[in-house]
């Protein structure tokens, strides 16, 4: 597995759209064709540059949604005034060009040398970049012990929903939908909170690392409860994401 | 050889109005982009005032006091160094003029300052004379936080960096000297007609 | 407008720095916090891009693009330590 540099030159380059797939309605995988791609780290992202004949441009960050041993793949979420994301997710087409750098960041990143259990808390398209080390962990044969808790608006909403549902060994995945449940749900049904990650959360004493992916108030919400559990901050990986694009 | 990304147009809307309305390198924008550089402040109206400092000299409002003063309704375009610009935007506010009034010097320099620490200079020349305004009402209804209320400075011939948010004074100064985004790199003066966005331009 | 962190200005300071930014470790000039520059507050929609911190407030990092040039200005910081590749694996 080559290692993402940490030192060099990042530099923007083509890549073109290998596939695409819709995940839900509004959210779309896009699976590139990176020529002078020099591998990546789960938890790592990309930043995407449109440019318009004019001149004009408009740059947003997505994080990577596959392995480190897979193409690159990154699941993009349209928003309602999005600017970027209706084009990615509407316009693009297999073999249209995309100009991108990366991967970027080594904060947010998960190796399987690490063996602390891992918790993994993602609202809405937080789930890219813990897709991407989930799959990691097992396309590595990591055994350690995963516990996801992911906050959907809707059944309808939850992304790799049927990836979801294979549960991989060793992974707990346990949700909650806020807004809309189907008859018999027998997950959560409330936004997360304090006591539903003292439920949830892994028991300080097993020195777990969490990794929190979200919009910012959702990961402050849960960044602070895990903080108040008794998770050392340094254990609580955080990555905000924000209304404009995914970043 | 310059990458363009098919079918990109971005949000921005074709616009066929007097090309004399737009500064050079500006687009239209039909939404109110909320551009900040720190947390929103609220600071409760209880606690709220606008002073003019001259020197040794200050004159302070409380927030009943500053909305008992004459106010005005004005439109007017506004534009952002970051190249949008919304038209016919309408506002009620107090004038500078107003608040400069009784002001003894002759300080040809104000540094407006805000809740949350951020500066901004101009010409006295440039708030006098029916050109800017101490604004409270954006489109008929009360400023909102994220876009500077309970008031903001409104300085609508200068690059909307100039308007500052959550203003609560100005300092009258015999020299100009940067506030936040001119001591980054932004121009002192900052005339959207003349392009003037950065130091030096 | 919620602020972000400095995960989402990874690619900008990668840029600048030739470097892997967001854990390199920042420690603030004003009250003394010591953070990994990804837990940093962000803000990205501004005339420029500004950073806090996340304890006191202050500002620790500006990038203005002027005339396509990245400036970043680094004072409010105390010091900025790059990441050790012992950093790499927590």
């Amino acid at each position: 597995m080559a290692r993402a540099a940490v030192r060099g030159r990042l530099s923007w380059q083509i890549a073109s759209v290998d596939a695409v797939a819709e995940e839900t309605p509004r959210v779309r995988t896009i699976v590139l064709e990176v020529p002078a791609w020099l591998g990546h780290r789960a938890g790592q992202h990309l930043d995407v540059r449109l440019t318009a004949a004019d001149g004009y441009r408009a740059e947003r960050s997505y994080s990577i949604a596959s392995a480190p041993d897979e193409p690159v793949a990154i699941t993009v979420e349209r928003l309602e005034d999005g600017e970027v994301s209706p084009y990615l997710t509407e316009e693009l087409r297999v073999g249209d060009a995309l100009e991108l750098r990366g991967p970027v960041g080594g904060y947010f990143v998960w190796g399987p040398e690490d063996r602390s259990p891992l918790l993994l808390v993602a609202g809405g398209s937080g789930i890219v970049p813990l897709r991407a080390i989930l799959r990691h962990r097992r396309r590595s044969g990591a055994d350690v012990p995963v516990r996801l808790l992911y906050s959907s608006r809707s059944l309808e909403d939850v992304i790799y929903r049927a990836e979801l549902d294979e549960l991989a060994d060793g992974v707990e995945v346990i949700q909650t939908l806020t807004r809309e449940q189907p008859p018999g749900w027998t997950g959560y049904t409330r936004r997360v909170d304090a006591e539903l990650l003292g439920e949830v959360a892994w028991p300080v004493d097993e020195n777990p690392l969490a990794f929190v992916c979200g919009p910012t108030s959702f990961v402050e919400t849960v960044a602070d409860g895990l903080v108040g559990l008794g998770y050392p901050a340094v254990r609580v990986k955080t990555e905000r994401f924000g209304p404009t694009g995914g970043r | 050889m310059n990458f363009i990304s098919r079918g990109f147009r971005g949000r921005r809307r074709d616009w066929e109005g007097y090309p004399t309305r737009l500064p050079p390198g500006q687009y239209v924008t039909d939404d109110f982009p909320v551009l900040s550089a720190g947390p929103t402040p609220h600071t409760p109206l209880e606690q709220w005032t606008f002073s003019v400092v001259d020197g040794d000299d200050r004159k302070t409002w409380s927030w009943e006091e500053f909305r008992a003063l004459p106010s005005e309704t004005v439109t007017v375009d506004v534009h952002c160094v970051t190249r949008w610009s919304k038209l016919d935007t309408t506002w009620e506010g107090v004038s500078i003029d107003t608040l400069l009034e009784q002001v003894e010097s002759d300080a040809p320099y104000v540094l407006a300052f805000c809740d949350g620490g951020y500066t901004t200079n101009l010409p006295r020349e440039d708030v006098s004379g029916g050109k800017a305004w101490v604004a409270f009402d954006y489109d008929g209804e009360p400023l909102e936080p994220e876009h500077g209320g309970p008031a903001r400075l409104l300085v609508p011939h200068l690059y909307f960096w100039k308007s500052a948010k959550w203003v609560r004074g100005l300092e009258l100064r015999e020299e100009d000297g940067p506030g936040f985004w001119e001591t980054y790199g932004y121009h002192l003066y900052g005339d959207p007609w003349r392009e003037q966005r950065y130091a030096g331009d | 407008m919620e602020a972000l962190d400095g995960n989402a200005i990874a690619g900008l300071l990668h840029d600048v720095f030739d470097a892997e930014m967001t854990s390199a470790t920042g420690v603030c000039g004003s009250c003394g916090a010591s953070r990994q520059v990804a837990e940093l507050v962000v803000y990205v929609r501004a005339p420029g891009t500004v950073a806090r911190c996340r304890s006191c407030g202050s500002v620790l990092i500006v990038v203005a693009e002027v005339r396509g040039i990245k400036c970043v200005d680094l004072s409010g910081l105390a010091s900025l330590e790059p990441p050790t590749a012992a950093s790499d694996v927590d």
